[in-house]
């Protein structure tokens, strides 16, 4: 048996907060990842769980707001938190690439579509404008975008929500990075969009044998696309399994919580799904313990005393939780 | 565009008409008249002589017919003659508008010179040391009038420094070199004035757009903090800022007043001033009239730039 390859991203015991007027808030608290190459990771949690945050935090992006108070990011066995500015923005667009939520206001109004597509080409091949707009024109192709090569010269403003999403991943896509990172990229979009935008997300990352960061809110999105699921609450992973482990045998009663809010196959049309119950902590004022055990239907006493730790359940399958079974 | 461009050209018919209505009638309301000046000049005049120049230069018509007359004249491209002079008023403007329009045009040059380079700047560095400073800077240049900057340069480095600016104009094509040394001081003081709100409104705006979720693509795609100022954010902060540029015309004419004054400048605005003293109406109508056009042709300039700079309105 040969052993398992290392992991493309690793990152291990992550840590960030905010300040703020309110306090410090702790957006993300301990949280440890892998994702191997080509492999889709799928991180859910409600709005506020430290998703965008985690994200940020890869490509240093979090801005002047937020500083990392702890842990390692290794990337292809280099440490992204400790690379300078220039290092980090020599892997930003080219290695790892990103795609963010609002396709609406995520692409620069004065620029055209062709520019911002062509524009990370440019800038980490060096190649001239003129050919990286050939490949360009290419990338608008390839995510499908009708008449792809007449329309470099349209404005952002031209195209629909789905569209701009497709020329966002063009985007993602531009210089064939190992790991894109797609934060929420279907949440802005239709219904009727969102089963095309991933599906198609999912296909060219697998052509350009990338790893897939997807982060979401819907677990019901995940089933189709993750190899693996790292679900996240309040700036922790509470539970990370494979998709169909996570599926079959939920550990954590957040993790139940959110599959019984799915819509099954087999629901009637219109029932109320069940939602949990409450608000997820205020992140400025954690509580000690589980920050879970306010909503949580099994609370124990334990629960109220320090957080629990993510402990292994069965073969690549992790939870935070003092629950017996 | 062309259309867009020639509609607007027609709406500024009745806004110039109007205009010109209300500099008519406010010329003739203030006290004193042009008649009483100039026989102040000639004690030998008497109240029949009075009624011959008044006759003479039109002005015992009632004013309305005064006023079509001099439409009527303005439609035909007669602008009258100045009372005083008794040249045609539009030789006056002739010679007079180039020489604001040089002072107006250097002083926008040093006003964003000035402006936009300190505003991005603040606005890059927020809450530093260096923003405060440009802030301040701001502030003061709001808070100081012209006139007074102005005479506070002509009277302290003669005082300390023996050196007082250049007063003796000469035409640009004449030698430019000496043209410019006696321009350059008031174009100096009139764009340091208008800089103020123009590196406010900058600041504002870069710190805007730099919030703006496509600067957090850009930056995910590795783009450098220059490029992101200068392809990203620039275009975009300054869409608000060439409106801003467009409202300060007529600011940039009104100094124009106060700096040719103190520098003897032969332009526009000295010529105004000499020809509100001396109630030279048809002067002061045709001085105005020229301003109207000009602040209107300015902001048809900054429509079009919005345009250059802001593809959703280009393709409307
Ligand atoms: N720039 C910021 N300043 C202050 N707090 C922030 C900032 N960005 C994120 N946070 C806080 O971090 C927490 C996690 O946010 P985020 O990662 O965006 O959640 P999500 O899982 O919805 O993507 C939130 O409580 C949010 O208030
Ligand atoms: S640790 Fe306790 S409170 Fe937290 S999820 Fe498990 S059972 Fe619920
Ligand atoms: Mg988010």
């Amino acid at each position: 048996m040969s052993l398992p390859a290392p992991a493309l991203l690793d990152i291990s015991d992550l840590s960030v907060s905010f300040r703020t007027d309110r306090g410090t808030v702790r957006a993300v608290q301990g949280v440890s990842l892998e994702v191997r190459a080509g492999e889709t990771l799928a991180i859910v949690g409600e709005s506020g769980s430290g998703k965008s945050v985690t994200a940020l935090s890869i490509l240093g992006l979090l801005g002047d707001a937020g500083s990392v108070d702890g842990g390692r990011i290794l990337f292809d066995g280099e440490d992204l938190l400790a690379l300078d500015d220039d290092a980090i923005r020599d892997i930003r667009g080219d290695r790892i690439a990103m795609i963010f939520q609002e396709p609406m206001s995520s692409l620069n109004p004065v620029l055209t579509v062709g520019k911002q597509v062509a524009e990370p080409i440019r800038l980490h091949r060096r190649v001239p404008w003129r050919e990286a707009y050939a490949r360009a024109a290419e990338l608008l192709e390839r995510v499908r975008i009708p008449d792809a090569a007449h329309r470099l010269g349209d404005y952002p403003h031209h195209f629909s929500g789905g569209m701009r999403q497709r020329v966002m991943i063009a985007m993602a896509l531009a210089c064939r990075p190992r790991l894109i990172i797609a934060d929420e990229p279907t949440t802005a979009l239709d219904v009727t969009v969102q089963a095309q935008i991933l599906a198609l997300l999912k296909e060219l990352t697998r052509e350009a044998d990338s790893a897939l960061i997807l982060i979401t809110h819907d677990l019901g999105v995940v089933a189709r696309y993750a190899d693996r699921v790292a679900v996240m609450y309040a700036g922790r992973i509470v539970e990370t399994a494979p998709a169909r482990t996570l599926y079959g045998a939920p550990a954590h009663p957040y993790t139940e919580g959110l599959m019984a809010s799915i819509p099954g196959v087999d629901g009637a049309i219109g029932a109320r799904l069940p939602t949990i119950e409450g608000q997820p902590p205020d992140l400025a004022r954690l509580p000690p313990g589980c920050p879970f055990a306010p909503r949580c239907q099994h609370v124990l006493d334990v629960c109220g005393t320090v957080p629990p730790p993510l402990e292994r359940v069965a073969e690549r399958h992790l939870r935070a939780c003092y629950r017996d079974g | 565009m062309q259309a867009y461009i020639a509609r607007r050209l027609a709406a500024l018919v009745p806004t110039l008409l109007f205009a010109s209505l209300i500099v008519f009638i406010s010329m003739r309301l203030i006290p004193g008249d042009v008649i009483d000046l100039m026989l102040a000049q000639n004690d030998i005049a008497t109240g029949q002589d009075r009624a011959k120049i008044e006759a003479a230069l039109g002005l015992d018509q009632p004013m309305y017919v005064q006023y079509f007359r001099w439409i009527w004249g303005v439609l035909q491209g007669d602008l009258g003659i100045s009372l005083w002079q008794n040249v045609p008023v539009a030789d006056q403007l002739l010679a007079t508008l180039p020489i604001t329009f040089e002072l107006g045009f250097l002083a926008l040059l040093v006003a964003l010179t000035v402006a936009l380079p300190i505003g991005i700047y603040s606005a890059m560095r927020q809450d530093t040391a260096g923003d405060y400073v440009a802030r301040s800077f701001s502030l003061l240049m709001l808070a100081v009038p012209g006139f007074w900057l102005g005479t506070l340069v002509m009277v302290f480095p003669s005082v300390w420094w023996r050196w007082a600016p250049d007063l003796e104009y000469t035409p640009f094509f004449e030698d430019p070199l000496k043209n410019l040394s006696h321009m350059i001081v008031p174009a100096i003081l009139l764009g340091l004035s208008m800089s103020a709100v123009t590196m406010r409104m900058t600041r504002t705006m870069m710190l805007e757009v730099l919030r703006q979720d496509y600067i957090r693509t850009a930056r995910a795609k590795g783009v450098s903090e220059r490029l992101v100022i200068v392809r990203h954010a620039l275009r975009n902060g300054l869409i608000p800022v060439v409106t801003l540029i467009g409202l300060q015309a007529p600011l940039l004419i009104g100094g124009a007043v106060i700096f040719e004054q103190i520098f003897v400048v032969p332009g526009m605005g000295l010529l105004l001033l000499e020809a509100v003293f001396q109630r030279d109406y048809p002067v002061v109508s045709g001085v105005f009239l020229v301003v109207g056009v000009g602040v209107l042709f300015i902001n048809l300039v900054v429509d079009v730039s919005y345009g250059w700079l802001d593809p959703k309105v280009r393709h409307q």
